[in-house]
C-alpha cells in the first residue's frame, strides 16, 4: 500500500482539472439557474400558465410519439442488420449512423429542403412544414441510429439456435422472435428507447427551425423567453421543469432496465435464402431511401440556382452583402466553427481523459464521482447550459458574457462525457497482463501506463477526439445563447440564412449545411477506420 | 417412421449432404456418425426443418413434410450446447412446447422433469445448472410436447469426458423409455456404439456405411470407415486393406515373429507396437504383468475370424 500513496495524491491533484472545469462551467451555471428558477413563484407560475401547460404537454407527447415512431422504423432494419450477412451490409451500418452525427440545423434544413415548396416532396406533404409533422419526421430521421444500433448489437449476441429451438417446439418465425429474442435484446431496447426519449424531449434545432411559431418544446420556450421576452426569470423556471422531467425520466428508464442476459453467438449473421432476399430488400429499400434523401436533396438544392447547376451559393458564402442576416462574411462562421471545434476538442480530451484514465483504473468514491459529474452535463440540455452561462457568468467575478470563449468551452462540456464513454472501455478492455508483463520487466508505473496503457488506448482517444470535433462543429443549442452576433459558427449562420426569405438565401443555407455536412462525414468516415470494435454501441 | 429419401443440402455452391437415404423406425436410435464437415448436422437440420433440402423427401408416417415449416413437424430437437433460453426458469423452458400447442403445461413439466430426475428444479434459471443438469432439461424440454421423433445435435458434445460417458448410459436408457424415434448426430464413435440401435457413417455428405454397431464395428465397409471407426491395425491386403481390430491381436508363443519398436501405457493396460518380420507394423494391446520391452522378439498371433478386408479410399 506504501507504494501506492504518492500516485494517490498525484491522482488527486488531477482530479482537480475536471472537478474545477466541471464545477465553475456546469455547476454553478445550472445551480444559478435553478436558483433563479425557484426565486419567488416563478416555477408555479409556469405551471399555471395555460400556454406554458400546452408546452409542457407538447413536448411530452412529441417525445413519445417521435420514440415510439423511431422504433418501429429502426427495428426491422437491426433485425436485417444482426441476422443476415449481405454485399454492402458494411455501408448500410454506416448510412445507418450518419444522421445521428449530423448536426441538428443540417437535419432540419434537410427536411426544409425535402418539404419545402420546391422540395422532391413539398407538393404531397408540403402541409407537414412548418408542423408537427416534420418535426416527428426529424426526430426519427435523428434517432433511427441510436434504436437500430444498439438493438442490432444486442440481437447480433443472441444465439440463433434460441429461435430455432422455440420453432422445433412449435412457434413460428415470429412468435419465435417474440417468445425469445425480443424478451433478450428488452434491456438494450429499453435503454436506446429512453436515450431517443430523452433526446427528443430536448430538443432544439429542429422544433425551432421546423415547427413554425406555434410550436415549441419547452427548450424552444426557454429560448424565446429569453430572445423575444427577455425574461430570465420565466426562462430558469421552465428550465426547472425541464430538469425535473428530465431527471424523472432517467428515474423510471433506470427502473425497467431490467439485468441483461449476455450470451455469445458463434455467427448470428448468415446469407439470406430464397424469399428472405426479398423480405431485405423490402426492409432496407426504404430504409436506405428515407436515411439517403435529405443529404441528397440538401447537396442538390445547394447547386440548383434556378435553371441550371451552378456554384453561385458557395461564391455568395464569400461575400459579405449590405442587408444580410450576418454581420460578417458567411465564410467567417467557417473560420470560428473549426477554430472552436478545435479548441472544444483539446478541452475535451484533457478533462473526459483525466476522468476516463481515473474512472478506469480505480473504484474508488472519486471516480465514480467523477464520472458522474462528467457524465451529468450528457442529459442537462444545451439551452439550460447556455441560459446557465448567461445567468452566472455574466457579473463579477466572472463576466464573460461577451468573452468568445464560452462557446468552445460549452462545447466541450458537452463532448467530455462521449471521450470518457469512449477512453474507459478501451483502457479496462486492456489485459492486465501486460502492465504486469512490463512491471515484472522493470517498468515503473508512469512508465506501465507510457508504454502500455497509451500506446493502446490512442486508438480510442482518436475517435474521442473525432467525435468531440463533431460534436462541436454542429452544436446549435448552447452557442445560440453564446456566440455573439458578429461571432456566429456554421449552423448559426445556417440558422440566420433559413430565418430569411428568398432563394440566395435557402440556397447559402444549403451550401453551408452540404458544407458542414462533408466536414462531419468526413470526421465520422475517419472515425469509422480507427475504431477497432472496442468501442460502444455508438 | 421417418423416411430420408435422396436429401440433398446446398448452402451455395457447397453440397453438404450428397443424397442421403436412411429410415428410422419408431422406438429405433439412430445415430448419424462422421467427422466435422460430413454433413450429418445438415441432414439433421433439414429433417428438422431448420435448412430446405435442394432435393428429395422427407416423410413421416408416409407423410410428405419436406416443405412443412419447423413449428408444424412437432419433432423434438436437442441441440449441442442446449440453446436452454436464459430468461426463462427450467419449467417454463420446458413447458415451452406445451404452451405453443395450448395445452396444459404443469402438470406435464413435473412429469417430464422426473423423467430426467430433476424434480423440484422447476423454479431454477438455466444459468444456474450444471452442465450436465442443463442437458438433462435441454431432453426434457425437447420431449414434453409428447414428440414421436426425437432429434439431437450432438446433445453430450459439449460435456467433459467423464460426464458424457456417465450420461451416455443414461440417455440411452432414458430414450428407450421413450419409445419414439431417435436421430442422434456424434462425431464420437464410442458414444454412437453405446447408444445406437443402428449406425448410419456419413463422409462428405453421403452415406459410408450403415448397420447395427456390431456390423460395423466387425465389417466396416471401407478404408474410411475403419479409420474413423479408430482401428490402429490396417495391413496391406491384395484385395486392399486388412483391419485387424484390437482383440483379434495379442503376444504370444505361436504366430508371426517380430521385434517391439515401442512400448505405450494406457491406463487400463499397455499398447506394444510390433514390427512383424517382412514389414508390417502393428499395435497389441497387452495386459498381463509381462510386458516386453523395446528391443524384445515376439510373435505376435492374428485372429482371422475376427479380421475383414475393406476396400482403400482414394
Amino acid at each position: 500500500m506504501d507504494r501506492d500513496r504518492p500516485r494517490l495524491s498525484g491522482s488527486g491533484l488531477l482530479a482537480t482539472v475536471p472537478l474545477a472545469f466541471v464545477g465553475l462551467f456546469f455547476v454553478w451555471p445550472v445551480a444559478t439557474v435553478i436558483a433563479e428558477g425557484l426565486t419567488g413563484a416563478g416555477v408555479l407560475e409556469v405551471l399555471g400558465d395555460r400556454r406554458l401547460q400546452r408546452v409542457a404537454w407538447f413536448t411530452l407527447w412529441q417525445a413519445a410519439v417521435s420514440t415510439v415512431l423511431t422504433i418501429a422504423v429502426a427495428l426491422p432494419g437491426a433485425w436485417a442488420l444482426a441476422r443476415f450477412r449481405f454485399r454492402g451490409r458494411a455501408v448500410v451500418w454506416a448510412l445507418i449512423t450518419v444522421p445521428f452525427v449530423l448536426p441538428t440545423v443540417v437535419v432540419a434544413s434537410a427536411f426544409v429542403a425535402v418539404l419545402g415548396p420546391r422540395g422532391p416532396l413539398g407538393g404531397p406533404l408540403g402541409g407537414l412544414l412548418p408542423g408537427v409533422g416534420a418535426i416527428l419526421a426529424a426526430h426519427v430521421y435523428f434517432n433511427v441510429a441510436v434504436v437500430a444500433r444498439t438493438v442490432a448489437n444486442a440481437l447480433g449476441q443472441v444465439d440463433p439456435q434460441l429461435e430455432e429451438a422455440a420453432r422445433s417446439l412449435g412457434a413460428s418465425r415470429w412468435t419465435a422472435f417474440r417468445e425469445v429474442s425480443l424478451p433478450l435484446v428488452r434491456p438494450a431496447l429499453v435503454a436506446a428507447a429512453s436515450i431517443v426519449f430523452l433526446f427528443t424531449f430536448t430538443s432544439f434545432g429542429v422544433v425551432l427551425l421546423l415547427g413554425g411559431p406555434r410550436r415549441a418544446t419547452i427548450d424552444v420556450e426557454i429560448w424565446r423567453q429569453v430572445a423575444y421576452f427577455l425574461d430570465l426569470r420565466t426562462a430558469a423556471a421552465l428550465a426547472v421543469v425541464q430538469l425535473v422531467a428530465v431527471v424523472a425520466c432517467l428515474v423510471v428508464a433506470g427502473r425497467m432496465q431490467a439485468r441483461v442476459v449476455p450470451r455469445r453467438a458463434r455467427d448470428a449473421a448468415r446469407r439470406p435464402v430464397g424469399a428472405e432476399r426479398a423480405v431485405l430488400a423490402a426492409i432496407l429499400g426504404p430504409t436506405l431511401a428515407f436515411l439517403v434523401t435529405p443529404l441528397a436533396v440538401v447537396a442538390y438544392r445547394s447547386v440548383d440556382v434556378g435553371g441550371g447547376l451552378g456554384l453561385t451559393f458557395y461564391r455568395a458564402l464569400g461575400t459579405s452583402r449590405r442587408g444580410s442576416s450576418l454581420f460578417v462574411p458567411p465564410e467567417a462562421a467557417i473560420r470560428n466553427s473549426v477554430t472552436y471545434a478545435a479548441i472544444a476538442t483539446a478541452i475535451a480530451l484533457l478533462v473526459g481523459g483525466i476522468t476516463a484514465g481515473l474512472a478506469a483504473y480505480r473504484d474508488r468514491r472519486t471516480s465514480r464521482l467523477l464520472d458522474l459529474l462528467v457524465m451529468v452535463p450528457l442529459g442537462t440540455s444545451a439551452v439550460t447550459l447556455g441560459l446557465g452561462f448567461l445567468l452566472a457568468l455574466d457579473e463579477p467575478p466572472l463576466d464573460l458574457r461577451t468573452w468568445w470563449g464560452l462557446v468552445p468551452i460549452a462545447h466541450a462540456l458537452i463532448a467530455a462525457p462521449f471521450v470518457v464513454r469512449i477512453v474507459v472501455p478501451a483502457l479496462r478492455s486492456i489485459d492486465p497482463r501486460l502492465r504486469e508483463a512490463a512491471a515484472v520487466l522493470g517498468a515503473s508505473p508512469v512508465r506501465v501506463r507510457l508504454a502500455v496503457d497509451v500506446p493502446l488506448a490512442s486508438r480510442a482517444v482518436l475517435v474521442a477526439a473525432g467525435f468531440a470535433f463533431a460534436i462541436s462543429l454542429g452544436e446549435f443549442g448552447a452557442t445560440l445563447f453564446l456566440a455573439r452576433p458578429d461571432n456566429p459558427t456554421m449552423p448559426i449562420a445556417i440558422f440566420r440564412f433559413l430565418g430569411q426569405p428568398g432563394p440566395l438565401n435557402l440556397g447559402q443555407a444549403m451550401a453551408m449545411s452540404t458544407l458542414l455536412m462533408l466536414v462531419t462525414a468526413t470526421v465520422i468516415a475517419g472515425i469509422e477506420r480507427f475504431r477497432a470494435g472496442s468501442v460502444g454501441a455508438f | 417412421m421417418l423416411e430420408v429419401d435422396g436429401v440433398e443440402v446446398r448452402f451455395g455452391d457447397h453440397v453438404a449432404v450428397a443424397g442421403v437415404s436412411m429410415v428410422v423406425e419408431r422406438g429405433e436410435v439412430v445415430c448419424l456418425l462422421g467427422p466435422s464437415g460430413s454433413g450429418k448436422t445438415s441432414l439433421l437440420r433439414a429433417v428438422a426443418g431448420l435448412e430446405t433440402p435442394a432435393a428429395g423427401a422427407i416423410r413421416w408416417d408416409g407423410r410428405d413434410v419436406t416443405r412443412e415449416p419447423t413449428h408444424r413437424r412437432g419433432f423434438g430437437l436437442v441441440f449441442q450446447d442446449f440453446a436452454l433460453f436464459p430468461h426463462r426458469s427450467v419449467a417454463a423452458n420446458v413447458g415451452f412446447g406445451l404452451r405453443m400447442r395450448g395445452e396444459p403445461v404443469e402438470e406435464r413439466v413435473a412429469e417430464v422433469l422426473a423423467l430426467v430426475g430433476l424434480e423440484g428444479y422447476g423454479s431454477r434459471m438455466p444459468s444456474t445448472l450444471s452442465g450436465g443438469e442443463q442437458q438433462r432439461v435441454a431432453l426434457a424440454r425437447a420431449v414434453a410436447p409428447g414428440c414421436e421423433l426425437l432429434l439431437m445435435d450432438e446433445p453430450l458434445g459439449s460435456l467433459d469426458r467423464p460426464l458424457r460417458e456417465r450420461l451416455t448410459g443414461e440417455l440411452r436408457a432414458m430414450l428407450h423409455d421413450l419409445g419414439v424415434a431417435v436421430v442422434h448426430v456424434t462425431h464420437d464413435q464410442q458414444e454412437a456404439l453405446a447408444i445406437a440401435d443402428r449406425v448410419v457413417v456419413l463422409r462428405d455428405g453421403r452415406v459410408a456405411q450403415a448397420g447395427t454397431p456390431p456390423e460395423v464395428w466387425r465389417r466396416p465397409a471401407d478404408e474410411f470407415v475403419a479409420r474413423f471407426l479408430g482401428f490402429a491395425n490396417l495391413l496391406p491386403h491384395p484385395d486392399g486393406l486388412l483391419v485387424v481390430p484390437p482383440d483379434a491381436v495379442s503376444l504370444g508363443p505361436e504366430g508371426e515373429p517380430g521385434t517391439v519398436t515401442a512400448v505405450t501405457f494406457r491406463g487400463t493396460g499397455f499398447a506394444v507396437t510390433v514390427a512383424v518380420d517382412g514389414g508390417a507394423s502393428l499395435e497389441v494391446p497387452v495386459r498381463s504383468e509381462a510386458i516386453p520391452a523395446p528391443g524384445d522378439r515376439v510373435r505376435v498371433a492374428i485372429e482371422a475370424r475376427l479380421t475383414s478386408v475393406v476396400p482403400v479410399v482414394r
